[in-house]
């Protein structure tokens, strides 16, 4: 690969992953918000 | 007294979502599809390489992620007073009644996209089965091209199961129905939850593969490298093209599924205090991983390495859907019995996964709609969903060589897409209130958006956006724009303008004639018979064969070439009676127009029973 690919492949992919990463690892590690809220998996089933 | 209960007093008892991470995941597996692994590549191939990739990133930041947050925001808004699509979701922006006929194409465009759409995903399921039974080893690869052609003809089996194409598709309805009658989070979140990850498996599988491939082994010509090196070389001087920028924002589109009415009906499912803007940021960039990293390292190296640069080129004129069914399996084949099985498997099950959860979304907002304004059971109105698509779709399964497939995709699933986006834009910026608007995409954040966007969803986005509709709509022929003149130009025969008059039909431009002129000029190559049917196919000089032509003759109908002979476009080329293409595009137009007519026709009686009601 030429370095002008190299360093625009790179840079992109770095930033996107990165984003994505941070992202999702946001979604996971927020605390839950009180109930209630939109998401039935804490919900009491009866 | 049950939490339930308590959360939704007085009422119908709604869908909800069983946990955040599978709204994201679904959300993902809306925005993700074929488009991903099939368009991007294409785009990129075709505009300038690694240059393509400058303003798709500048579109994804004044176009994308604006209209995500406008639509996450949207939706939330409208499921907080009770409305789960987009007719009546926009109606709770600005009472206009004209906003309500806006939100109409929120249900059309998901049901004439998955009329088509679900036909491929066929195709997916389809080749997953003759992967792994290994019909393709040994076919060279013109023999692979034409097995999919045979696929195609609905007339044709390649399995010994009659109208195997049709039982495909029907077989692909039935899932998608059956997953929607599950419920959003026993359906579709679990199909996301299933379907995402393991396309992102598959995903990297291939993408390893395809990047590590070395020349001289296994077949291969070129390194893997040099596909990538091909894709991601800048070609700065393609940046003062606006065709370029044109097709930036319009892949930005289709990756996202904005402009389509899905996403507003799953974030409308949320509740007020609950996070929009780090969701939309997560299921967005998830999907621009796999479209930007994943979906640049499949098919462009693999394709590169076995047939050169200059014949992927000429092949990517053909389109994503060409080079994935015609020419993938091949390439898999050089691979050995095992993992051609395995990589053929991978690779068009990661494409089912991507249509199949895109597919569900197009149809949750049609359940929401039916659900909220006339109160079906969600399983009638799935399988309300499932034959009303199934009708639709029969027309391009059965008519796809006579262009009623192409006619769906340009007009619901490309002119429809710019053209609601544009409109809820503006609602939303100029209407609704870009301030109001800005403060209830903060309500209950869990990251901060920059204040940018506050400007670029004001001002920018809904600029640009009416750009690039009025820009498609007068596109200049060979987009050339420095022809634009008050005196008037030529338009682009895929211009909005050009499409509507016809523009580039040739020579056989009416429904019905007695003869039938030659769309392309060549030589007439080869007059056989496949399938037992008759045809006559013209190549043109100097191009591979994947460019040739071919036209159908009946027993009836004389033919007026003999092989050898050169011919220009409207030379005739057979004698008898004829069924024009043109019959069959406007067919699919009439077929499309009369959808949106029949939608809009539904929302007008549910606003009315509405207002009897005094329910809005």
């Amino acid at each position: 690969m030429n370095i002008s690919a190299i360093i625009m492949m790179a840079s992109v992919w770095t930033v996107v992953i990165s984003l994505s990463v941070y992202f999702f690892y946001r979604i996971y590690t927020c605390p839950k918000k009180q109930e209630p809220d939109s998401y039935s998996e804490n919900d009491d089933d009866e | 007294m049950s939490q339930k209960s308590i959360k939704q007093p007085l009422r119908l008892v709604t869908e909800s979502w069983g946990t955040r991470v599978g709204l994201v995941l679904a959300m993902a597996g809306n925005a993700v599809g074929f488009g991903n692994f099939l368009r991007f590549p294409v785009q990129a191939v075709q505009n300038g390489g690694g240059a393509f990739i400058i303003p798709y990133l500048i579109s994804l930041v004044i176009l994308g992620l604006p209209l995500l947050l406008i639509e996450w925001s949207s939706g939330r808004w409208g499921g907080k007073h009770g409305h789960h699509s987009t007719p009546f979701i926009l109606h709770s922006l600005n009472s206009k009644a004209l906003w309500k006929y806006v939100g109409v194409f929120g249900i059309f465009c998901n049901v004439a996209i998955a009329s088509y759409y679900c036909y491929i995903e066929s195709w997916t399921m389809s080749y997953i089965y003759h992967s792994i039974a290994g019909t393709f080893n040994g076919l060279d690869q013109h023999q692979t091209a034409g097995f999919f052609e045979n696929y195609l003809d609905v007339t044709t089996s390649t399995t010994g199961i009659p109208f195997e194409g049709i039982i495909f598709y029907v077989f692909c309805l039935a899932l998608n129905t059956w997953i929607l009658s599950k419920g959003l989070s026993g359906g579709v979140e679990k199909a996301s939850k299933i379907g995402v990850p393991l396309l992102i498996f598959f995903g990297i599988f291939l993408a390893i593969r395809g990047i590590t491939m070395k020349a001289g082994s296994q077949g291969a010509i070129f390194d893997g490298f040099e596909g990538l090196n091909f894709l991601w070389t800048p070609q700065f001087d393609s940046l003062t093209n606006p065709k370029v920028w044109l097709a930036a924002a319009g892949q930005i589109f289709f990756t996202l599924s904005v402009g389509m009415g899905s996403i507003q009906c799953y974030a409308s499912y949320l509740k007020e205090k609950d996070d929009i803007a780090a969701n939309a940021m997560s299921a967005g960039f998830m999907n621009e991983f796999v479209e930007i990293v994943l979906g640049s390292s499949i098919i462009i190296p693999i394709s590169v390495g076995y047939l050169g640069i200059d014949r992927v080129v000429e092949l990517t004129g053909l389109g994503g859907l060409g080079l994935a069914f015609r020419t993938m399996p091949f390439l898999f084949e050089q691979w050995g019995a095992i993992l051609s099985a395995v990589a053929g498997a991978a690779f068009f099950g990661l494409l089912f996964f991507a249509g199949i959860t895109s597919s569900l979304a197009m149809g949750t907002p049609v359940l929401g709609f039916m659900k909220d304004e006339f109160k079906w059971p969600r399983e009638r109105s799935a399988l309300a969903f499932g034959i009303l698509v199934l009708i639709l779709g029969l027309p391009t399964v059965f008519f796809f060589q006579q262009g009623v497939f192409d006619e769906y995709d340009y007009w619901a699933g490309t002119v429809s897409l710019v053209v609601f986006a544009m409109l809820e834009a503006i609602l939303f910026a100029w209407f609704y209130g870009a301030d109001k608007g800005w403060a209830e995409i903060q309500k209950g954040a869990d990251i901060k958006i920059p204040g940018i966007f506050r400007y670029l969803i004001k001002y920018v986005t809904p600029v640009v956006l009416i750009i690039v509709f009025f820009g498609s709509l007068i596109r200049p022929v060979a987009d050339d724009w420095s022809k634009i003149s008050i005196r008037g130009w030529e338009l682009h025969n895929e211009s909005i303008l050009g499409q509507i008059m016809h523009k580039g039909i040739g020579p056989n431009n009416t429904y019905f004639a007695d003869t039938l002129y030659s769309e392309n000029a060549g030589v007439v190559d080869s007059v056989f018979i496949m399938r037992k049917k008759n045809f006559v196919r013209v190549s043109p000089e100097g191009l591979n064969t994947d460019f040739s032509k071919k036209y159908r003759y009946t027993e009836e109908q004389e033919l007026l070439v003999k092989v050898g002979d050169r011919i220009d476009v409207g030379t005739p080329i057979i004698k008898g009676e004829i069924t024009n293409r043109l019959m069959y595009i406007d067919l699919a137009r009439g077929i499309l127009l009369t959808v949106f007519a029949g939608i809009a026709l539904l929302v007008f009686i549910a606003y009315r029973k509405r207002k009897r009601e005094k329910n809005i």
